[in-house]
C-alpha cells in the first residue's frame, strides 16, 4: 500500500473507530477525530517530502483491478497540480475539526461525516480512473449535505437539497460522458478503460478524436458543465450562497476551501487534456462566463446584509479568477489559476473560520447587529483585517500573486489575439479586484468601526487556541505572498504539461503514461533516454526536443 | 402410442422445493401451537435456502429444456430465480415481527408467499406460453390474497380488490395475446411467434397483435406506464412486508417473461421497439414526477418502483437491440441492487407499525433517527442507493444500464435515465429528511422495537448495498452470458422452425 492509499484510508479507519466510542463521551470523539486528521496531515506532509518536483508525470501511482469487466480500476497517483490540493485538504480538515470543538449536537455522526468527507476529497484529487474519480466526487455530496442539513441554520433543508441536486444532476451527465469515453477507447484499442492516462495517450497522438465529428465537443461540455457547477461558475452558482449561509462553520470552511476546488481541479485534469480542440474552441464562452462571474459575484456581494453571504458571493468572484486563469491557456495564467485555488482555500477558509468564531459568541451574522468591534476585540479585528486583505489581493499576501498571474495570463492571451479574446476581458476582470476591495472594506467598516453596538459590550476576545488556529492560516497567507516559489515551483511542470496537452498539435503533446517524456527547465517537451534514480530527468543523457517551449510567443 | 417424455427433474427441482415448502408450511400452520409462527418461518427459510443452494449449482450450465418443452433452464432464468428467492428470504426475515405489530394473525402469509414465489419461478423459466400464463396466475392470485391480508384495514382491502380486478383484466390481455399467437402459428410456445411472423401477411398481423397484447399483460405486472395505475394504491395499502415482497418478485418475474417474449419476437423488432422505448421513457419520467408530490412514504416508494421498472426496461431494450453483444447482465445486476435497496427501505419503514396501527405518511417517520438509529441509518443507505450515489449498489446498477444502453447505441434513453436520476433525488431526500428531523413534534409517538429478523434484513441489505462494488466480478461473470445463450439458441432454432410448413396441423401433444 502506497502513501496515497494510506492517507485516504486513515480518515476512513478513524470514521469506523468513531462508531465504537459511545456518544456520551464527546471529548473522546473530538480528540479521536483530531488524532486521525493530524495523522492524515502528517502523512501528506511526508508525501510532500517524497514528492519530486522535477517531473510532470504522476508519482506514487498505485493500480489494482476493481471491476475488470467494466474496465474500472483503482488507480491513484499524484502530480504537481494535485499535491497542493491534497495537502490543503488534510490541513483544512484538521483545522476545521479543531474548530468543531464548538459542536455539541450529535457529535459522533458529525465527526464521522467530517472524516468521511476528508477521505472522499482526498480520493478526488488523486484518482486517475474516471469512475474512481466520480465515486469520490459524488461521495463528498452525502456527508456535506448531511452536515448542512443536520447542523445547519434555519433554512438548511432548502440549502442541503439544492446543494445535492445541483451537483448530482450536473455530474450524472459527466458520468455518461465518462462511459462514452471508455466505450470509444474500447472501439479503438479493444479494451474498455477509464484510465485517464491511457485515454490521454491516445488523445495526445490525435488518434482518439479522429473522425468523431462533434462528439468531442459534446463530451467536453458534459464534463465541463458538471465541473463548472461545482466551481461554481456563473450562472450555475446559485447553490453556493445558500449552502454557505446554512452550513455549519467547519462545513463552510471545507466547502469553500476544498469542495469548490474539485471543480477547477477537474477542469485541469479532464476538460483540458482530454478534449484539446474542444477546449480551445470553448475558451471564449468560458472566459465570458468567468468575467461575468467575477463582476457579478463582486456586485452581488457588495449588497449583502449578511457576512457569510458576502463571503459566499466573493467566492463566486474569486473562483471566476481561477477559471479565468486556467482558460487563458497561457503558462502564467494557468499557474495563476492553479495557485489561486490554494489561495482562495486559505483566505476564504480563514474568513469563514473567523466568522464562525464570532458567530459562536453572538449568534448573528447580520451587519446591523455588529459595529465597533475593533475596540472590543482587538486581536480578532487584527486577524480579520489580515485575512480580509489577503482576500482582497493586497501585494505581499498570497491572493495578490494568484490574481496577478491569472490576469497577466489573460492579458497575454488577449494581447496575442488568441481564441478570439480581446483586451476587454482582462480589463473587466481587473475591475473585479477593485470591487473586491470595495465590498470587503465596506464590510470591515460596518462590523469593526463606528459606535459599539451595546449588545456586544460583553464579548471577550479570542482565546489562545483560537488565535493559534487562525495563525496557521496567516502563516500561509504571508508565506504564499512573500515567497510563492515554494508553492509554484512544484506545480510548474505539471501545469505546463497540461497546457501543452491542450494547445499543441497532435503528436507534440505530452503523454502522461510515457515515462520517456519530460519537460526540461526551459519548458521544452523532450524525449529522454534515462532518468536519475529519483525520477528526475537525467540532464547528461541524450535529449530530443519534441515540442519547443512557446511561453510567450504568438502561436 | 403416447410418447412419454424423459424428465430432467433437476431443472425444476428448485420450484418444486419452494412449492412443497409452501404446502408443508400450510400444514404446520394448521397445527401450530399457540399461534406461534416461528416454526413456519424456520421451515420456509430452510426450504428457500435449499432451493437457493440447488440453484447455485445450476449456474453456468448450458440451456436445457425438459417436460416436453414446458420447462426451460438457462443462465438468465437461474439468476432471476436466485434474485426471487433472495427477495423472498429478505422479506420473510422481517415479516414475523411486523405482522405481530400490525396484529395480523395470518400464518398463511408464508405458504401463500412461497406459492407466489413458485409461480414467479415458473414464469422466468419456461418457453411455453401456457406455462407462462399459469406461472403468472399462481404468482398473482397469491399476491391478491396477500394484499388484502390486513382484514379490517380499509386500504388493504381496497388494494386487494383493485389489484385483483385490474390484474384479472391484465391476465385476460395476456391470454388473448397467447390465443392470437396460437391462432397464427398453431403453436403454444415462443417458437410460434417467429413462425407466424415468417408466414403470410395475415398470420404476421395476428402474431403482431398477439405480441402487443402480451406486452400489455406482462407490462401490468412489471408496472410499466401506462399500466402502472394499480401500483401506488396497492403498494400503499398492502401490508409492508407484502409490498416489499411484491415489489421485487412481481417485477423480476415480469421482466423475465418480457425478455423471453421480446427475444422471440425479435423478427418484428422494428414494429414494437419504438413503442417500448416510448414506454420506457414514460415509465421513468411519470414514475419520478408523480413521486415528487407524494405525502406517503410507501406510495412514493411505489412510484419509485415504477420509475425503476423504466430503468430496467432500458437495460432490456439494450439487450434486445443487440442480443449478441449486450448481455442481460445489466438487468440482473440492477435487479440484485434493486432487491437490496427496495426491500431494505420497506423493511425499515415497517417499524412505524406498532400495536395494530401503522403510519406510512412521510412525516410519520419523524424522529426515527433518535429513536431507532439503526433503522434510520439503513433506510438512509437504501435511499442514497436508490438515488444512485456511488459507491452504493444503486450507482453500479445504473452504471450497468448506462453501459448497456450506450453500447447498444441508445444514448437518448441513457440521457433520459440520467435526468430521471436527478429528479428522483428530490423525493428520496424528502423521505430521508423526515427520518432525520427531530426538532419538529413527531406524529408517531413510538416505533416498534427492532427485532432480530429486522436487524438481519437491514444488515444484509446494507452489506449488499455497500459490498456489491467489491463483489461485482462474480456476478458479472455469471451473468455475462445471460440472455445471450437464449437469444443464440432461439436464433438457431428459428430457421428450423421456418422450414416446418405453416399449414401443418397443430401438434397432437397440444390437442
Amino acid at each position: 500500500m502506497g502513501p496515497l492509499t494510506l492517507t485516504i484510508l486513515i480518515p476512513l479507519v478513524g470514521m469506523i473507530l468513531l462508531f465504537f466510542v459511545p456518544e456520551r463521551y464527546p471529548a473522546a470523539i473530538k480528540w479521536l477525530t483530531i488524532l486521525f486528521t493530524s495523522c492524515a496531515f502528517l502523512t501528506s506532509l511526508g508525501l510532500l517530502t517524497l514528492f519530486n518536483a522535477n517531473t510532470f508525470q504522476f508519482q506514487h501511482v498505485e493500480a489494482f483491478n476493481w471491476i475488470p469487466q467494466w474496465g474500472i480500476q483503482y488507480k491513484v497517483g499524484i502530480d504537481g497540480i494535485s499535491i497542493w490540493l491534497f495537502l490543503l485538504t488534510t490541513l483544512l480538515t484538521l483545522l476545521a475539526s479543531i474548530f468543531s470543538f464548538y459542536v455539541e449536537k450529535r457529535t459522533r455522526i458529525y465527526f464521522a461525516m467530517m472524516l468521511l468527507l476528508e477521505a472522499a476529497m482526498l480520493g478526488v484529487f488523486v484518482s486517475l480512473d474516471m469512475i474512481l474519480f466520480y465515486t469520490f466526487f459524488e461521495a463528498t455530496l452525502i456527508p456535506m449535505a448531511v452536515m448542512i442539513f443536520v447542523w445547519g441554520g434555519s433554512n438548511r433543508n432548502y440549502a442541503a437539497i439544492k446543494f445535492f441536486l445541483y451537483t448530482f444532476a450536473a455530474s450524472i451527465f459527466m458520468l455518461l460522458g465518462m462511459i462514452t469515453l471508455a466505450k470509444h477507447h474500447q472501439a479503438i484499442t479493444g479494451v474498455m478503460s477509464f484510465d485517464i492516462t491511457a485515454i490521454q495517450a491516445l488523445v495526445a497522438s490525435g488518434e482518439f478524436w479522429q473522425g468523431t465529428g462533434s462528439l468531442q465537443t459534446i463530451i467536453f461540455w458534459a464534463f465541463t458543465v458538471a465541473l463548472l457547477v461545482k466551481c461554481p461558475m456563473f450562472p450555475f452558482h446559485t447553490w453556493l450562497p445558500d449552502a454557505h449561509t446554512e452550513a455549519p462553520t467547519a462545513g463552510s470552511v471545507i466547502l469553500a476551501g476544498v469542495l469548490l476546488k474539485m471543480g477547477t481541479y477537474g477542469l485541469l485534469r479532464f476538460s483540458l487534456p482530454l478534449f484539446p480542440e474542444a477546449a480551445q474552441a470553448a475558451v471564449l464562452p468560458i472566459m465570458i462566463l468567468a468575467v461575468i462571474g467575477i463582476i457579478y459575484g463582486a456586485v452581488v456581494a457588495a449588497v449583502q446584509p449578511d457576512v457569510k453571504k458576502l463571503v459566499a458571493y466573493s467566492s463566486v468572484s474569486h473562483m471566476g479568477f481561477v477559471v479565468f486563469g486556467v482558460f487563458s491557456l497561457n503558462q502564467a495564467g494557468m499557474m495563476g489559476g492553479t495557485y489561486q485555488q490554494l489561495n482562495h482555500g486559505i483566505s476564504t477558509g480563514a474568513l469563514f473560520l473567523l466568522i464562525g468564531l464570532i458567530y459562536e459568541r453572538t449568534h448573528t451574522r447580520l451587519f446591523k447587529d455588529y459595529g465597533g468591534l475593533k475596540a472590543q476585540m482587538p486581536i480578532f479585528s487584527a486577524l480579520f483585517l489580515i485575512v480580509m486583505l489577503s482576500s482582497v489581493g493586497l501585494p505581499g499576501m498570497n491572493g495578490f500573486i494568484g490574481e496577478f498571474l491569472a490576469l497577466y495570463g489573460g492579458f497575454m492571451t488577449a494581447a496575442n489575439g488568441q481564441y478570439g479574446l480581446s483586451m476587454i476581458f482582462p480589463v473587466i476582470a481587473g475591475i473585479g479586484v477593485i470591487l473586491a476591495a470595495a465590498y470587503l472594506l465596506h464590510m470591515f467598516r460596518q462590523v469593526f468601526y463606528g459606535p459599539l453596538n451595546p449588545n456586544l459590550a460583553r464579548l471577550k476576545d479570542l482565546k489562545p487556541w483560537e488565535i493559534g488556529l487562525v495563525g496557521v492560516f496567516i502563516i500561509f497567507i504571508f508565506w504564499g505572498g512573500l515567497y510563492p516559489n515554494t508553492f509554484l515551483q512544484p506545480m510548474e511542470k505539471s501545469v505546463n504539461a497540461v497546457r501543452m496537452m491542450t494547445i499543441n498539435e497532435p503528436g507534440m503533446r505530452p503523454v502522461w503514461n510515457d515515462r520517456s517524456q519530460e519537460i526540461d527547465d526551459k519548458g521544452n517537451l523532450v524525449r529522454i533516454s534515462d532518468r536519475t534514480p529519483d525520477g528526475s530527468m537525467d540532464t547528461d543523457a541524450d535529449v530530443e526536443i519534441i515540442a519547443p517551449a512557446d511561453f510567450y510567443t504568438k502561436k | 402410442m403416447t410418447h412419454i417424455p424423459t424428465i430432467d427433474w433437476n431443472l425444476i427441482m428448485p420450484t418444486i422445493i419452494v412449492m412443497m415448502t409452501g404446502i408443508i408450511a400450510l400444514i404446520v400452520e394448521m397445527l401450530r401451537p399457540k399461534h406461534n409462527n416461528n416454526l413456519i418461518v424456520g421451515i420456509s427459510l430452510a426450504g428457500l435456502a435449499s432451493a437457493f443452494a440447488f440453484l447455485i449449482g445450476q449456474l453456468g450450465q448450458i440451456p436445457k429444456t425438459t417436460f416436453s418443452g414446458m420447462v426451460y433452464r438457462d443462465q438468465f432464468g437461474v439468476l432471476l430465480q436466485l434474485v426471487l428467492i433472495g427477495a423472498a428470504v429478505l422479506s420473510f426475515l422481517f415479516s414475523e415481527g411486523y405482522l405481530r405489530q400490525r396484529r395480523i394473525a395470518f400464518g398463511e402469509f408464508y405458504p401463500m408467499a412461497l406459492w407466489s414465489l413458485g409461480g414467479a419461478m415458473i414464469m422466468v423459466s419456461t418457453q411455453n406460453l401456457l406455462m407462462l400464463f399459469v406461472g403468472l396466475e399462481v404468482l398473482s392470485i397469491a399476491l391478491y390474497c396477500l394484499s388484502g391480508m390486513a382484514r379490517g384495514d380499509q386500504r388493504s382491502e381496497e388494494s386487494a380488490l383493485k389489484y385483483f380486478l385490474l390484474g384479472a383484466f391484465a391476465s385476460a390481455f395476456l391470454l388473448y395475446g397467447i390465443a392470437f399467437v396460437y391462432g397464427a402459428s398453431g403453436r403454444i410456445d415462443l417458437g410460434g411467434i417467429p413462425l407466424a411472423a415468417s408466414g403470410s401477411e395475415q398470420n404476421n398481423m395476428m402474431a403482431f397483435f398477439g405480441v402487443g397484447l402480451m406486452i400489455v399483460g406482462i407490462g401490468f405486472k412489471a408496472a410499466l406506464v401506462p399500466f402502472h395505475q394499480w401500483t401506488p394504491d396497492v403498494y400503499q395499502g398492502a401490508p409492508t412486508n407484502v409490498t416489499a415482497f411484491m415489489s421485487v418478485v412481481s417485477k423480476a418475474a415480469a421482466f423475465g417473461a418480457l425478455v423471453r417474449l421480446l427475444t422471440a419476437a425479435n423478427g418484428m423488432v422494428d414494429l414494437w421497439f419504438p413503442a417500448l422505448a416510448a414506454i420506457a421513457v414514460l415509465t421513468m419520467t411519470i414514475g419520478n414526477l408523480v413521486a415528487l408530490v407524494q405525502k406517503d412514504a410507501k406510495r412514493a416508494l411505489g412510484y419509485s418502483s415504477v420509475a425503476h421498472a423504466g430503468y430496467i426496461l432500458v437495460g432490456v431494450l439494450a439487450h434486445i437491440k443487440m442480443p449478441a453483444s449486450v448481455s442481460l447482465s445489466s438487468v440482473v445486476f440492477y435487479l440484485i441492487s434493486y432487491t437490496a435497496m427496495t426491500i431494505g427501505a420497506f423493511a425499515m419503514i415497517s417499524i412505524t407499525a406498532k400495536d395494530g396501527k401503522e403510519g406510512t405518511r412521510t412525516q410519520d417517520l419523524n424522529g426515527m433517527w433518535r429513536k431507532s438509529p439503526y433503522a434510520a441509518g439503513v433506510l438512509f443507505l437504501c435511499l442514497i442507493s436508490l438515488v444512485g450515489v456511488p459507491p452504493t449498489a444503486g450507482f453500479f446498477g445504473k452504471w450497468a444500464i448506462f453501459d448497456a444502453a450506450l453500447t447498444a447505441g441508445l444514448p437518448t434513453l441513457a440521457i433520459i435515465l440520467a435526468v430521471n436520476s436527478a429528479i428522483s433525488a428530490f423525493y428520496y431526500w424528502q423521505i430521508a429528511k423526515a427520518a432525520f428531523i427531530d426538532d419538529e413534534p413527531a406524529l408517531q409517538t413510538e416505533f416498534a422495537p427492532l427485532n432480530g429478523g429486522l436487524k438481519l434484513t437491514g444488515a444484509i441489505c446494507a452489506l449488499a448495498i455497500l459490498g456489491i462494488a467489491f463483489f461485482a466480478t462474480p456476478i458479472l461473470d455469471a451473468s455475462a452470458t445471460a440472455g445471450k445463450d437464449f437469444a443464440e439458441e432461439f436464433a438457431q432454432s428459428a430457421p428450423a422452425v421456418q422450414q416446418t410448413a405453416i399449414q401443418q396441423q397443430p401438434p397432437a401433444a397440444i390437442r
